[in-house]
């Protein structure tokens, strides 16, 4: 009987196991494809080990506009990041803080059309305008394009976060004399910081692996960011990996320095 | 160090309700004073009116002598301690005590040195380079008292100073402030719905319901007599017993007793009234109020004895420890002199002094 029940705890431990195996595999490959494949002679989708080289970076960094795609996408990134985290927390403050009748109804119509009305149902329209305003080719433009997609999202969580941000310790700062712009930068910022972290992080990354919009809005190649600039690259990997760098280090960083919060709320 | 003066002060907030209702009332320079009452009563709108964190909608604050119902928060010299003490939980606690020379753009020196002296006063020095979410309850409070000392201002405000505190510790931060008070000599007002606490603490005691002041005085005249039956319930550790009556032939019967109540008092037959009289004024004698012994609470040094008397009253009164009766037997208590009241049945406003007859 007992040695049944070994058996039985046996057979189901096994099952245990290969089963998380798989599911490991399953997520595990995909990422060491991403990591390896920079560094295969013949890169495919198919599954088997590198035929290691390095000629596949020398090639990317032999195309003429690949470094200076880097930089555009950080231009474009650093435009978009800034407007969306400024105007978001300033927004966001706003409307935490001031009653307004309709406000959260106003707040779910601006997540509601921005997340519907979006991509390609936006893309007729704002090419024409863009155009109309002479704005195609502008890399701040479409930075500022960009941001304009990604500020309703940022302004509804960060007013979740600012919410959390108890009232009295801002009245506390007023009754110790402290000015509107005081009691912003002494008191609301710094304890609403992990939330603007978040932001800060997510509208880079939004902007960064943003395809549509700079592909529309920058037609001169010498302005196209890494998103748009990848489709013209001949190896598949390679060129991948190096514009996910940049944004994997500052999710470090801000990780590191501010540590992140998905959600608001504020132990004292 | 200055005086506080109201003079038909109503804080009204947009939906309509008068927080504040025409209210009087003047603080001296130097007293402890609190603002007493049941939640929603408006005691901390006034306090937040005196600070400037709303805006009185009539009326005029004065801070000696000067009219400051228009002056922003911040610059009328008012310095508040919050109920949640509102310190900042990203600056340390020197950068917490500092704050109110920050925002003056003092030196950092100066900064560094008030900090160093307000945390020595309150025995915080060895916690200034902590931040507020490392410290206890009591120390968080002490924070929030030297940061509200480093303003320098002319008036202390404090909303619910023991609320967030557990039991123990209160007794303790109780007799910490009275003494801090007695130190800075600091025109203090504060609010609290805890009559222990007001009772204890304060020089005067404004009892508050419904936005106006129902009675003002020190916490004896407070405690001894109630201006009204709303006062004599909200005030006391145990309840005020309140008996309802009626005139006839002169006298008053509560309880199976008959009362007289005051001579100067012409009271038509058949005029509600209510005789109030605290269980500690009550003691076993051989005539008064008869009944018998229902409940016997244990209090400590005292008990509280319930009597069941004719016409379904109940009456407490407290014994010492040593005195309990048996439950079931007959007790007869009376009240000490000048201690049974009388208030009239409708209006709940102190008639006068009643006794035995």
């Amino acid at each position: 009987m007992t040695q049944f029940m070994t058996f039985r705890q046996m057979l189901r431990r096994s099952v245990y196991v290969i089963f998380m195996a798989v599911v490991l595999a399953f997520f595990a490959v995909p990422m060491l494809w991403l990591a390896s494949a920079p560094f295969d002679s013949d890169p495919g989708l198919g599954l088997r080990w590198p035929d290691w080289t390095l000629d596949n970076w020398r090639i990317t960094f032999d195309h003429p506009y690949a470094l200076g795609s880097l930089v555009n996408s950080i231009i474009l990134c650093v435009v978009a990041t800034a407007v969306t985290t400024v105007f978001g927390t300033l927004a966001a403050y706003a409307l935490s803080r001031v009653r307004i009748p309709g406000r959260d109804a106003l707040l779910y119509l601006l997540l509601l059309l921005s997340s519907v009305v979006t991509g390609t149902a936006a893309m007729v329209p704002i090419f024409v305008m863009m155009f109309q305003l002479g704005l195609i080719n502008s890399q701040y433009a479409t930075g500022l394009v960009i941001a304009g997609g990604m500020l309703p999202a940022a302004i509804f969580i960060l007013k979740d976060f600012i919410d959390s941000v108890p009232r009295s310790y801002e009245e506390s700062a007023r009754v110790f004399g402290a000015s509107p712009t005081q009691v912003l930068l002494h008191v609301v910022l710094p304890v609403a910081r992990p939330g603007i972290a978040t932001i800060l992080v997510w509208a880079f990354v939004q902007a960064w692996g943003n395809f549509l919009l700079p592909f529309l809005l920058l037609r001169d190649v010498e302005r196209q960011p890494a998103a748009v600039l990848l489709r013209t690259l001949k190896d598949e990997g390679g060129s991948a990996n190096l514009t996910a760098i940049p944004v994997v280090a500052l999710y470090l960083f801000v990780s590191k320095r501010y540590g992140f919060r998905f959600h608001g709320g504020i132990k004292a | 160090m200055a005086a506080i003066e109201l003079t038909g002060l109503s804080t009204v907030y947009p939906n309509g309700v008068r927080a504040v209702d025409s209210l009087d009332l003047a603080i001296q320079d130097g007293e402890f004073f609190a603002l007493l009452g049941p939640s929603g009563c408006g005691k901390t709108t006034l306090l937040r009116t005196i600070a400037g964190l709303e805006q009185a909608s009539e009326g005029v604050v004065r801070l000696d002598e000067a009219d400051v119902t228009r002056v922003a928060a911040g610059r009328r010299g008012v310095a508040m301690v919050f109920q949640d003490y509102a310190l900042f939980p990203h600056m340390t606690v020197a950068q917490n005590i500092a704050y109110p020379l920050r925002v003056r753009r003092a030196s950092k020196e100066l900064q560094k040195a008030a900090a160093e002296s307000k945390a020595a006063g309150l025995g915080l020095s060895a916690l200034l380079a902590r931040r507020p979410a490392q410290l206890s309850g009591g120390q968080q409070q002490r924070v929030a008292l030297a940061r509200a000392i480093a303003m320098d201002a002319s008036v202390l405000l404090l909303d619910e100073p023991l609320s967030n505190l557990d039991a123990r510790l209160r007794l303790e931060a109780r007799t910490f402030l009275k003494r801090l008070q007695r130190e800075l000599a600091l025109t203090t007002v504060f609010v609290t719905h805890d009559q222990a606490e007001a009772l204890a603490l304060a020089d005067r005691i404004a009892v508050m319901s419904d936005g106006k002041i129902v009675q003002l005085g020190t916490p004896k005249e407070v405690f001894q007599r109630p201006a009204d039956t709303f006062v004599a319930n909200f005030i006391g550790s145990t309840p005020m017993n309140l008996l309802p009556g009626a005139v006839s032939d002169g006298l008053v019967e509560v309880a199976g007793t008959r009362l007289v109540p005051p001579a100067d008092l012409a009271l038509t037959d058949g005029t509600p009234v209510v005789a109030g009289i605290r269980p500690e004024y009550l003691r076993p004698a051989a005539e008064g109020i008869t009944g018998t012994v229902s409940i016997v609470e244990n209090l400590g040094v005292t008990s509280l004895v319930t009597l069941e008397c004719p016409g379904d009253t109940l009456v407490g009164l407290t014994v010492p420890e040593d005195e309990e009766p048996e439950i079931g037997t007959t007790l007869t208590a009376t009240p000490e002199h000048g201690r049974l009241l009388l208030y009239h049945g409708e209006t709940n406003q102190l008639l006068g002094e009643a006794r035995v007859s």
